[in-house]
This record gives structure tokens, C-alpha cells and sequence, in this order.
């Protein structure tokens, strides 16, 4: 490690020190300026959610007193908050697990046994990738409502299941392919069974992969408002995109409520995120170097 | 305890026979090398007996009993992988064990099997590591680990000594030498290095273009191949062939010199000579017998030396040379060979030609063993 930090820094004062410079700074400008941009919208949500409805008026941008905390009372107490992000829980949960299950699954087959017709299944899953789903919301609609499915929360998970297949199907064969044969032909050789290669050989070094479709699938699916809009009546089955619009009155709306319930419902996601991030960012790096 | 018995075994890719037939036999406790050329088809035999690929044609017994469509777990054979193959989210200690668990021991004889292997490779400092963690040798050395604990009959060993650098390479290689004797098991090893051929096989199988060439012990192959192919494929530097024409005991190229040897009975006109390094001589004096040639340069090697020389039809022959001569390039020389130590090939097929000069007896020896399979 020093070893190459030390020729990589040889090599950068070999380039002439401004040149660089001023180019490393433009980038560094750059960087921070769109982080800023990405930020402010969020910060502006969060500071908010500790304002009432006049001080958002009259001060927009200025900063809340952070004791008050009555909005965020309001949702614990006055709303179906809870019920909401439980619901949200559930279904991504659910939906993710499905989706790395099958998908790992489907992508192992399709990525190691030659069987006929191997190239056309992943083709057809691929196609998965063109199709807009919420095109096909009418024939989805009757086809939930033939299952009897309409307005329970098993419809959305099947939804984002289907929906999400086509690109973990897609990742997941990828990087199953650059895994070395040798592994599973020694797990063969040590007696294994193929259940117990995909499980104790396969999974744990595709995991940065299924990192990588994870965090793909889940911010879509968390903030999706559209298909339970669709799907869900009852009001003990909301997400929270959904649950969060009965916040929004016909004639007034309490902004503060509304932008501390947002705060609430980015909080998990944004956290997960930096989580996976972090065992995505440690996957990619560990075999990579000797 | 195990024998293995080949019988016509044959592989096809799609259309491409890439195996014709190999019929072999293993004995119990034998170390059998297969080697050849890149591409003849030896990794492919070895995968086939593990049971990695299917076998397209003819039959397997280990033991007598059917393997030919039994799945490798079954096979009750280890392998250890040119790349190593070992699971890099796994320590040293679990990735000896991951073969004993599925053989359903309890915790203590697991522990006792990987702690013994660990010991015979003294491994025992590092089970707690990754294979990332390791270097080369060490990692082989797990590899080889990972195939003693589960106790099997045959081990297969596929260019294990590749990736390895020079150093290491030997001292592995007397260790495998080593563990063969220790924990005995019929061993077959694929190599494309003659060296490792040489120095670890009871049995060296020659390979060629997925047929087997020749079948010998390391000295049979040496002193008595049985084809041109075998005899330039076995010694460093190679032996050189050149076709020459017989009149009684004097070989001649065309328009370059001549030389004198027993031949063979059946050698009549045109034979095809395999002159080893070790079995020509040069000297200087130009009006002497020999062929003629020049040399192009000299490898010094310390208690060796090999002078290039071409030959007047332009092949290029190795001779050893004593390493207190300095020859400069292109001086001119004479090749001389030193009686008895010839090989006579037929110019046709490559085939070695009967009574041949030293080994008579093994040659006999070898054809009969030849006839008997």
C-alpha cells in the first residue's frame, strides 16, 4: 500500500504542480458545489419539520429553534405515522428479500448450468429493464383483482418483486460470471452438494453484488407512491408516501407536520443507504487487491 | 487403497474429439504423472477422473467399481487446483475443514484431521488467516491441506507447482515428494514441466494431441522413448532429430559430413537420428568425421555448458560441451557422436527402431510391456 501511495505521489510531482492543481481544485469546486445543490433541498426539509406554519412563511430559510418539537408530537400522537412506517418496512423488506432470493437464484442458474434456452431466459429478463411497468397498471390492476390480491400489501410486494428482478437478474449474472469455476468445481470435489455451493461459496462472494442490487431497488421502491395509490384503500395498509399525502389538507396544510413527517420517512432509507454504501464501497475494494 | 482403470476413455466438446481413447492403469500407492504439451489433452483426463466433466466414452474403475457416471462427491478422490482454488471468505482452518464437515464427523475427529494436516504442512501458525493473507507457497500448501483431511483414495494434482517462482517450486516439490511416502494414496499429478515429471513420478504418462505417446518409468522414457515425439519431449536441452542417410555404420546428411554408429537391424536407408546433448561431442578440427556445422552460441551454466550448432540442413543441435571450452559464434566444427548413445526413429511414422544401441534389454522390455496392455 505505502509502496504504490509512494509511486503515485512520485508520479504526481513528476507532472508539474500547478497544472494539477488548479485542476484538482476545479474538481474539488465542482464537487462541493453539487454537493450543495443535493443537500440544501434536504436541509431546508429537515429544518422545517421544527417550524410552525407561520415562522415557514415569514422565515423559510432560517434556523428553527430546535426544542420545539411539538410537529414532531403531532405525528407520533395525532397521525397514523407508525402504522405507516411499518407498512414501509414490511413491504420493502419483503419485496428486497424476494428480489435477492430470486434473483441470485435465477442469475446463478443462468450464469453457470448450460441448459438450452439459458441465453433467451436472460434475454427475457432483460427485456424486463425496457418495460415501464406502470404502463401495464390497468392489466395489472384487473390481474390483482382476479387474484383477489387488490388492497392487501402481498399485490405491492409482488409488483416490486417483478419490478425488480430484471436488473438484479442482470447484475447478479454479471458478477456470478467473473467469479472463478475452480471455487465450485473444489466445493464439488470436497463433497458438496449444489444447494450447499450456492450457499456456503456462492452467496457470501456474490454479496457485493447483491449490495449493489439492493441499494438499486430499494430507494424505488421505498418512495414509491404510485402502485399502492392504486393497489391500497384501506388506511391501515399505507406506506408512507402515501400515508404522508393525508397531511396535505384540500384548503390548508400544516407544513411543519408535513416537512417533519418527510424527515421521519427519509431518516431510515438515508441511513440504510449510508450503511449498504459503506459494505458496497468494501466489497468492490477487498479482492481487488492482493 | 485404490487402483484406477481407464478403458478407451474418450471426451468430445460438440463435434471435437479432444481425447481418443486413453486406456491406462493406475496401481494402489502409485504416483502417476501426466505431461505433455499444452493443449494434449492432460488436464482434460485429469478432470474427467475427477468427475468435473463427463466422460463422453469408455469406462472408469476405481477399485474395479464403475465410476464413469458417478458424480464426483461420490468418487472419494481430492484435487488440488493450479489456481488453488481456495474460498477466500474462509480462514485456513475452515477452508481445510469445509470438505470434513460434509462428511458428517463430529467436531473433535474435524478438529483432530485439520490439526493433523495443518502439522504435517506446518500450517499450524496461520489457520486463523484468509488466503489473502497468504503467500503463494503457503496458500498451495492449504490447497494440498484441504485435500489430505478428507482422507480420499486418489489425488489429482493439476500443475500445482505453477504459480509458484523457481525457489519455491523445488522446495514444494520435495514436499509433495514427501507427503507422498507419509500418507501414501495413488497420487496423479499434471505438469508440463519435464523437471517435475522427472524428480516425482513412479509413471510418467507422455500426452500427445489426446493420445497417450508412451507409458514409462522416468528412465524408460529417458533412455528408450518410444517415438520421436517422447524422445524430444523428455531431456533439457532437447534432443535434436535429424534424418540422415545409412550406408553400414556411417549416417550422412547431404552435403553435411557424416558420422559413425551401431544402428539398429531394421534402420535401412533414410533414418530419422535423436541425438541427446550428452551424445555428441565437437571439435575443432575440421578435417575429422562428423557433421558439419557451425556455431551460433554457448550456454554457460556453471558445472555445464551447451554449445548451438547448425547443421548443414539447418536444424539447430545441442551439445554439451566441457564448461572450460569458450567456442565464440560462428566458428566452424565438427559433431561427433559418442557410440551407443543414439536414437534411431523410422523418418516416417517417428516410431523407435529395434536394437537400438544401449538399451536393447529395456527396449525389448517396453514393447513387451506395451503389447501386454
Amino acid at each position: 500500500m505505502t509502496a504504490v501511495d509512494a509511486s503515485r505521489n512520485a508520479a504526481a510531482r513528476e507532472r508539474s504542480g500547478l497544472g494539477v492543481f488548479t485542476q484538482d481544485a476545479l474538481l474539488q469546486i465542482f464537487l462541493i458545489a453539487n454537493t450543495f445543490i443535493m443537500l440544501f433541498p434536504i436541509l431546508v426539509m429537515v429544518l422545517n419539520g421544527f417550524k410552525t406554519n407561520a415562522e415557514i412563511f415569514s422565515s423559510p430559510f432560517a434556523l428553527p429553534n430546535f426544542q420545539n418539537l411539538s410537529n414532531f408530537e403531532a405525528i407520533a400522537t395525532g397521525t397514523s405515522f407508525v402504522r405507516y412506517l411499518f407498512n414501509s418496512v414490511l413491504v420493502t423488506g419483503l419485496s428486497i428479500g424476494f428480489i435477492l432470493i430470486l434473483g441470485t437464484m435465477a442469475a446463478y442458474a443462468i450464469a453457470r448450468y448450460a441448459f438450452r434456452g439459458s441465453g433467451l431466459l436472460l434475454l427475457f429478463f432483460i427485456a424486463g429493464l425496457t418495460v415501464p411497468l406502470k404502463l401495464a397498471i390497468i392489466p395489472l390492476f384487473i390481474l390483482m383483482r382476479d387474484l383477489g390480491l387488490l388492497d392487501t400489501q402481498f399485490s405491492l410486494i409482488c409488483v416490486y418483486t417483478a419490478m425488480g428482478l430484471p436488473s438484479t437478474v442482470f447484475i447478479m449474472t454479471g458478477f456470478i460470471r467473473t467469479l472463478p469455476r475452480d471455487l465450485e468445481d473444489a466445493a464439488r470435489m470436497d463433497g458438496a452438494s449444489e444447494f450447499k455451493i450456492m450457499r456456503s461459496v456462492i452467496l457470501p462472494l456474490a454479496r457485493p453484488a447483491m449490495v449493489i442490487a439492493a441499494i438499486q431497488n430499494l430507494v424505488p421502491i421505498w418512495n414509491d407512491f404510485f402502485f399502492p395509490l392504486v393497489f391500497i384503500q384501506t388506511e391501515s395498509l399505507k406506506t408512507l408516501p402515501q400515508g404522508l399525502t393525508t397531511f396535505m389538507g384540500e384548503y390548508n396544510t400544516n407544513w411543519g407536520v408535513l416537512f417533519a413527517g418527510l424527515t421521519l420517512a427519509a431518516a431510515p432509507i438515508t441511513l440504510v443507504y449510508i450503511v449498504l454504501s459503506r459494505q458496497f464501497i468494501n466489497g468492490m475494494t477487498s479482492g481487488a487487491v492482493k | 487403497m485404490a487402483t484406477l482403470s481407464l478403458d478407451k476413455v474418450s471426451k468430445r466438446f460438440g463435434e471435437t474429439e479432444v481425447l481418443h481413447g486413453i486406456d491406462l492403469e493406475i496401481a494402489d500407492q502409485e504416483f502417476v504423472v501426466f505431461v505433455g504439451p499444452s493443449g494434449c489433452g492432460k488436464s482434460t483426463l485429469l478432470r474427467l477422473i475427477a468427475g468435473l466433466e463427463p466422460i463422453s466414452g469408455g469406462t472408469l474403475r476405481v477399485n474395479d467399481a464403475d465410476m464413469t457416471r458417478v458424480p464426483p462427491a461420490r468418487r472419494d478422490i481430492a484435487m488440488v487446483f493450479q489456481s488453488y482454488a481456495l474460498y477466500p471468505h474462509m480462514d485456513v482452518y475452515e477452508n481445510m475443514a469445509f470438505g470434513v464437515r460434509i462428511l458428517g464427523l463430529t467436531k473433535d475427529e474435524i478438529d483432530g484431521r485439520v490439526h493433523e494436516a495443518a502439522r504435517m504442512l506446518q500450517l499450524e501458525p496461520l489457520l486463523k488467516r484468509k488466503p489473502r493473507e497468504l503467500s503463494g507457497g503457503q496458500r498451495q500448501r492449504v490447497a494440498i491441506g484441504r485435500a489430505i483431511t478428507r482422507k480420499p483414495k486418489v489425488f489429482l494434482l493439476d500443475e500445482p507447482l505453477s504459480n509458484l517462482d523457481a525457489a519455491l517450486r523445488s522446495q514444494v516439490r520435495l514436499e509433495i515428494a514427501r507427503l507422498h511416502r507419509e500418507i501414501g494414496g495413488t497420487m496423479i499429478y499434471v505438469t508440463h514441466d519435464q523437471i517435475e515429471a522427472m524428480t516425482l513420478a513412479d509413471k510418467i504418462v507422455v500426452m500427445n494431441e489426446g493420445r497417450i505417446e508412451q507409458v514409462g518409468s522416468p528412465r524408460e522414457l529417458y533412455e528408450t522413448p518410444a517415438n520421436a515425439f517422447v524422445g524430444t519431449f523428455i531431456g533439457s536441452p532437447k534432443m535434436t532429430l535429424v534424418t540422415a542417410r545409412r550406408e553400414g555404420r556411417r549416417f550422412s546428411l547431404s552435403d553435411g559430413g557424416a558420422i559413425e554408429a551401431d544402428a539398429p537391424a531394421d534402420a535401412k536407408g533414410d533414418v530419422m537420428l535423436g541425438m541427446r546433448p550428452d551424445a555428441l561431442t565437437l571439435t575443432r578440427d575440421r578435417t575429422a568425421e562428423g557433421f558439419e556445422a557451425e556455431t551460433v552460441y554457448t550456454e554457460y551454466l556453471g558445472n555445464e555448458a551447451y554449445a548451438y550448432v547448425r547443421l548443414a540442413d539447418g536444424t539447430m543441435a545441442a551439445v554439451a560441451v566441457p564448461p572450460n571450452e569458450d567456442y565464440g559464434p560462428d566458428e566452424p566444427v565438427r559433431v561427433q557422436a559418442r557410440s551407443g548413445m543414439l536414437h534411431f526413429f523410422d523418418p516416417e511414422s517417428g516410431r523407435r527402431l529395434r536394437h537400438g544401441s544401449l538399451a536393447d534389454e529395456r527396449g525389448d522390455f517396453n514393447r513387451v510391456e506395451q503389447a501386454r496392455r
